[in-house]
């Protein structure tokens, strides 16, 4: 497949605006400045694309509810705070390609008719933000941001918000909290931030991938974006695979490439010639898959038959020397440190779940170990406030479900059977 | 509240606590909402919170001022000038209500010619507040439909107090925000019962209900009530009596729980008038300073240890019941009343409290529809004139008790004594949110006490800046009358020449400074402005 | 109005209503310790969840607007067992000492977990523990017993608008603090301590005085400023130990501020006047009510006969009931005879 997301990236000056446009950047910004900002958005209704955060929420639809609410100004808020365990494609983007990025916000803008964007940057990545900042001048002196673009007498500005760290944040309702300033948790939903979101204005929260994509839908229309991925999930997709394979990175490929396929042919398949234990595909808020469910296609609607989620597309694969309950242990250690405390199944149920694995490991385990951690995931995943809450229980609750021996052999016989 | 009276026929606040909240406008002048009825404030930040818009006229900072979309300093004791300027302001862009001024009004040409003189350019000499900001406060106040102007004795403590509430009245009348809900005119009353004293006929012109002692027919009906002859001859106000006192005119004073040496002004005066009397009684709950110069000092019961009514500034008559017993041999006022009434030969034979209000619904119309079961669980407001009427949550629906509301000209008169050489500060005088009146039972509570422990005057960065005077110093403030020495407070609050000291302190009583000026006609003295020179 | 279903009642709802207060307009109750009807909603607690129908997951009864033809169901096996659980979280991180907490028997933590039979929790561990303690004159504040409803936070900011105190830190060690964990430094109005459903927020002077049992109920009116607030004075042995207002008050709606809430403990000054006195050679000596009254009134009656009734006034006061005031001037007026009474309203 011919690279989209990562195009030109090998050249070690491709963030530099210049190189941008040599290799055909802003060109799809003039092409979209020509068209009306409708017929923007029902290119990428007809496009199919999907969030890229991990919703999978279809794009046009957030931007048409944003567009026809009659409140103004309207926002674009940019999700850069990549917080996913396991997740690095958007600082790939971010780093080598974004002049990519900053043209995909300056024509969502400019289809929702919003004169101001924000991206919300991870507070982890400073050096990223140096690039960005760079990256934004770049855009303003060329005239590709400002209050009067390309001399099409339209408006965007773009502000760069730094998180201070915080997993929450990447909650889009938590985010806009943060962009005004307030302490990063998430709101009631609804009112949806494409109707009532930062200020009280409509706003669309797009995901740093997500509107990566949209410069290459304007560029070759839907039509033939289409023909990319699945017909339901269609489409470049970046997976990041990390964990214990030959070459992990970040690879970009059709949506629906197939788990197996991205480890063994892409990745290069476990290394050490070991044998492969589980896999986490979408971040470690996904349930972990076992071997024989790797030929499972990753994108938004397969997966769930999988038992799964495409999630972030952070693969993590592991090999048959990995205790399963040490990973949940540390997972649940993130999610436990990250809980904002709102809501009481996450900020006490994450703990208590922790606490239980511990001692498992520590083997002052109970018999009624295993049934208090279901009890508390079952809680955790209906009663949560947010997604964070919601899915932190999921990997525990699925490693219980794959691989209960090596619950068993924790609590029975005291040791980890790997 | 003999303005108000004057202009409609009646002096309260025309609207309630619960219709605040519907305001679209409120004017705030010359009221510290949320450190002195604090509970009234958090309706008007609610209202605010509703969408409506808070204009707060007040030379100082104020917490309000935070919730405010429009803040007026005017300079103290402006206040005629200020108002007089807004309605020059609505009557020039044509914002007037034309119908209410024709249907509900009088003298509306002659003082509509009074206020000509008032052009937002002159104003702003004489208030300093900036002339666009006076023709902002009068479109927001001219168009609202639902405005409420809110003030207390940053309007009424003035040697022009009647002149300020006539502005006001004036400003209502004008724009037809009378007569409705949630649009009126509302003087918010300082203590617990304000209201029901002055409704009580504790003042010397007046029977209870506001009835007047110099009309025969009037008095005729009360000494039919009574069973006495009544007198004839007007009587003396506070402090007329403090000055009678001093001339040999009045021998005997008997104050049931007061504390004129602290709260009247000038307090060196009020004490060497309260020395020369023949017979001082004093009943309180407390010593005082004026137990202090007292004969005879009678205790009485509290609050919590009494059954009768309170009635609040929204004319709501609530009820106040036992709940414990009083300490020693403490005793009610009404026990103690009754007992030396006796002794000198009139008989009252009350044996609780209900039979008095009972009485008093006969004698005064507006409360004749109440009695204590019907005060459950919530009050009601007078008027109430039959027992299936349900109180009167605003006044004047469908007109004024007097016919039509009165414009009343004024001009501006500058205070009594302002800043010169000698005295070249000007102090005005409040409450903070700690604090209650005098302080007897306030300071008496723990907590409060130690929140708020002493006085302080309140003085402007710039100022303490030139004078060399820091936060927390020790610092004297001297007027014609007296000199206090207290704690320096160095912040914006106050603006610049000007200084605050709180009422509530006897060790440093910004009594001892004020000017006893009165009013002409409320008889209030000038509390809120005098000349006075700070010394480090 | 919104026609809806809730555990087979219909009912009439206003648009943009809760699914909580409609169900509550038929008295249906949903446990719910972060609702409060004057706060904006916030969904912190999770134990109003609801089951609707055609929704894949329960929903919290106090964030779900009403919509027509809702079928709600507010309790079901599933829904008690995810409450309980959710209970036993809450109690999980809360300390175990009812038998000495002032809030004892007007708890809300306590009666839900009496009512899911709840006496000690399954899924025990680490407890947040706090040794500091807050040194205002005011409000004890035990944020141990905080179950970070938030409805101090709100009520302060949404109410009070002074915004003294927020959430700091996040997970577990969440903690409801002022700026920096100085100590509280605010108007003390204690809207805080009537809205906090545990024992973590309750007045300093109440501590110790008397619990919710036999402890005599009176509703009165407020000494102190013109707005005339409703108060309940909670009596015990003849003393006031604490004061609180209904929120179905009128005035005030259960509000008050740092006078009316904390301000009562003059009643019981050991300053208080005890006993009638005479001034004798310029000290005071205490006196019967006999000797009290007949020096006063042989005074009163000889300065009369003396110099005429305009010789004598009275002050009456603000302070002093209706009765009294007007028992005070027909005194002045019918017994004495002269119309100098005023009272200190001019001021």
């Amino acid at each position: 497949m011919e690279k989209i997301l990562l195009r030109n990236i090998e050249n070690p000056r491709s963030a530099d605006i210049k190189e941008y446009i040599k290799n055909g950047g802003y060109k799809d910004l003039l092409l979209a400045l020509k068209m009306q900002p409708g017929e923007i958005i029902e290119e990428v209704k007809r496009s199919g694309l999907r969030g890229r955060g991990g919703s999978g929420f279809p794009t046009g639809l957030k931007w048409e509810v944003a567009l026809r609410d009659p409140k103004s100004p309207k926002y674009l808020i940019c999700n850069a705070d990549e917080g996913e365990p396991g997740t690095f494609k958007d600082r790939l983007i971010m780093e080598k390609n974004p002049h990519l990025l900053i043209e995909g916000m300056i024509i969502a803008g400019y289809a929702i008719k919003a004169e101001y964007g924000y991206i919300y940057l991870r507070g982890e990545y400073p050096y990223v933000k140096k690039i960005l900042s760079r990256t934004i001048k770049e855009a303003y002196d060329k005239g590709y941001l400002g209050e009067d673009i390309m001399g099409r007498g339209v408006k965007f500005h773009i502000k760069l918000y730094q998180g201070a760290g915080a997993y929450i944040c990447g909650e889009e309702t938590a985010l806009i909290e943060s962009i005004e300033g307030k302490r990063g948790q998430p709101r009631i939903k609804p009112p949806f931030p494409a109707s009532t979101g930062v200020w009280g204005m409509p706003s669309v929260v797009n995901n740093v991938e997500t509107l990566s994509n949209i410069p290459y839908i304007i560029e070759i229309g839907a039509t033939a974006y289409l023909k990319i991925g699945t017909p339901e999930c269609p489409g470049p997709k970046l997976y990041c695979v990390s964990g214990h394979v030959k070459r992990p990175g970040v690879y970009e490929l059709p949506m629906g490439t197939t788990l197996r396929e991205i480890i063994y042919t892409h990745a290069g398949g476990v290394r050490d010639g070991k044998r492969l234990k589980a896999v986490i595909p979408g971040g470690i808020s996904t349930p972990i898959l076992p071997p024989q469910n790797i030929d499972c296609t990753m994108d938004f609607v397969n997966m769930p038959r999988y038992g799964s989620a495409l999630g972030s597309g952070a693969i993590i694969v592991m090999d048959e020397t990995v205790c399963l309950l040490k990973v949940c242990e540390r997972a649940l250690r993130f999610f436990a440190h990250e809980s904002c405390g709102k809501c009481t199944p996450c900020r006490i149920g994450t703990k208590r779940m922790l606490e239980t694995i511990q001692r498992i490991l520590r083997g002052a385990e109970r018999d009624e170990d295993i049934e208090s951690l279901l009890e508390l995931g079952s809680v955790m995943d209906a009663a949560s406030f947010c997604p964070l809450g919601q899915t932190a229980p999921n990997l525990v609750i699925s490693t219980i479900n794959h691989f209960r021996e090596e619950f068993e052999s924790h609590i029975k016989e005291g040791r980890c059977p790997s | 509240m003999a303005g108000l009276a004057k202009v409609f026929g009646s002096g309260a606040m025309t609207n309630s606590i619960m219709e605040i909240e519907n305001n679209d406008l409120l004017f705030v002048i010359g009221s510290n909402t949320t450190e002195a009825h604090p509970i009234i404030g958090l309706w008007m930040k609610k209202a605010v919170r509703k969408g409506a818009k808070l204009i707060v006229a007040d030379p100082r900072k104020i917490n309000l001022v935070k919730f405010s979309h429009l803040w007026l300093r005017q300079k103290p004791g402006t206040d005629v000038a200020l108002l007089n300027g807004i309605a020059h302001v609505i009557l020039k862009e044509g914002l007037e209500d034309k119908d209410f001024i024709h249907k509900w009004t009088e003298g509306f040409e002659e003082w509509k010619r009074s206020v000509e003189e008032y052009s937002p350019e002159r104003v702003e000499g004489i208030t300093g507040v900036p002339k666009d900001d006076i023709i902002k406060a009068a479109r927001l106040y001219g168009t609202a439909e639902k405005a409420g102007i809110y003030y207390t004795m940053g309007i009424t403590q003035h040697s022009h107090g009647t002149d300020n509430v006539f502005s006001i009245a004036n400003l209502a009348l004008l724009t037809g925000n009378l007569g409705k809900e949630s649009a009126g005119v509302n003087p918010l009353r300082g203590q617990n019962n304000v209201q029901g004293s002055t409704d009580m006929g504790c003042i010397s012109d007046s029977y209870p209900g506001y009835q007047k002692v110099m009309i025969p027919s009037v008095r005729e009906k009360f000494e039919e009530e009574w069973g006495a002859s009544l007198s004839d001859r007007p009587g003396l106000s506070t402090v007329e009596m403090t000055e009678a006192a001093l001339e040999g005119r009045l021998k005997a004073l008997y104050v049931m729980g007061e504390n004129p040496v602290l709260s009247d002004p000038h307090m060196a005066h009020t004490v060497e008038s309260l020395k020369s009397l023949e017979l001082l009684v004093v009943q309180d709950i407390f010593l005082t300073e004026t137990t202090e110069l007292a004969h005879v000092v009678l205790p009485a019961a509290s609050f919590a240890e009494k059954n009768g009514t309170f009635t609040n500034t929204e004319r709501r008559v609530q009820r106040v019941r036992k709940a414990v017993n009083p300490p020693g041999d403490a005793r009610e006022d009404l026990w103690i009343i009754s007992a030396i009434s006796e002794r000198i030969g009139y008989t009252m034979g009350y044996d609780h409290p209900e039979e008095i209000f009972r009485e008093i619904g006969r004698i005064w119309p507006a409360l004749a529809g109440m009695d204590y079961r019907r005060l459950e669980p919530n009050g009601l407001q007078w008027p109430c004139p039959t027992k299936d009427h349900p109180g009167t949550p605003y006044l004047f629906r469908g007109g004024f008790p007097r016919g039509n509301g009165i414009f009343t000209s004024v001009e501006y008169k500058p205070s009594g004594e302002t800043p010169d050489k000698e005295y070249p500060f000007l102090l005005t005088t409040g409450r903070i949110l700690f604090r209650y009146h005098t302080g007897t039972m306030s300071a008496r509570s723990k907590a409060l006490q130690s929140v708020a422990p002493e006085a302080h005057v309140e003085i402007n960065n710039e100022d303490a800046v030139k004078l060399g005077i820091k936060e927390g110093q020790k610092v004297k403030v001297k007027s014609r009358r007296g000199t206090i020495s207290l704690k320096a407070k160095v912040t914006e609050r106050s603006p610049k020449g000007v200084l605050f000291i709180p009422i509530h302190f006897n060790h440093a009583s910004a009594n001892t400074l004020t000017n006893d000026l009165l009013d002409p006609h409320s008889k209030t003295p000038e509390f809120k402005v005098c000349a006075v020179r700070i010394e480090v | 109005m919104v026609k809806l279903r809730i555990d087979g009642i219909d009912i009439e709802a206003l648009e943009g209503m809760a699914i909580l207060e409609a169900a509550r307009l038929k008295g249906i109750d949903i446990p719910a310790l972060c609702y409060h009807p004057k706060l904006s909603p916030y969904g912190g607690c999770r134990l109003c969840i609801v089951e609707i129908k055609g929704m894949p997951r329960p929903v919290t009864a106090c964030t779900t607007t009403v919509s027509e033809g809702m079928e709600v169901r507010t309790t079901s096996p599933y829904i008690e067992r995810l409450r309980k659980t959710n209970l036993d979280l809450l109690l999980s991180d809360h300390p175990y000492d009812c038998m000495v907490c002032q809030k004892a028997g007007e708890c809300d933590l306590q009666d839900l977990a009496y009512q899911y039979g709840i006496r000690e929790p399954r899924f025990k561990g680490e407890r947040r523990i706090y040794t500091k303690r807050d040194g205002n004159p005011f409000i004890e504040r035990d944020m141990e017993k905080c179950i970070l409803c938030g409805k101090c936070v709100r009520i302060c900011d949404e109410v009070q608008g002074v915004s003294a105190i927020d959430f700091a830190y996040r997970g577990l060690k969440t903690k409801v603090c002022p700026p920096f964990e100085r100590d509280l430094d605010c108007e003390f109005c204690g809207q805080c301590v009537m809205v906090c459903p545990t024992g973590s927020l309750v007045g300093k002077n109440w501590i110790g005085k008397g619990r919710a049992r036999n402890v005599g109920e009176v509703n009165t009116t407020c000494p102190y400023c013109g707005v005339g607030c409703s108060l309940t004075l909670h009596i015990k042995d003849n003393k006031i130990i604490r004061v609180s207002s209904k929120e179905d008050s009128v005035v005030n709606e259960g509000m008050l501020c740092a006078k009316g809430r904390f301000g009562y403990d003059f009643v019981a000054s050991p300053d208080r006047l005890k006993t009638p006195l005479i001034k004798r050679n310029g000290r005071f000596e205490p006196v019967s009510w006999d000797e009290a009254l007949d020096y006063i009134s042989k005074r009163l009656k000889e300065i009369k006969e003396k110099y005429g009734p305009d010789a004598i006034g009275g002050l009456s006061s603000a302070r002093c009931t209706n009765e009294e005031n007007y028992l005070f001037q027909k005194f002045m007026r019918a017994a004495v005879g002269t119309n100098n009474i005023d009272h200190c309203a001019r001021h």
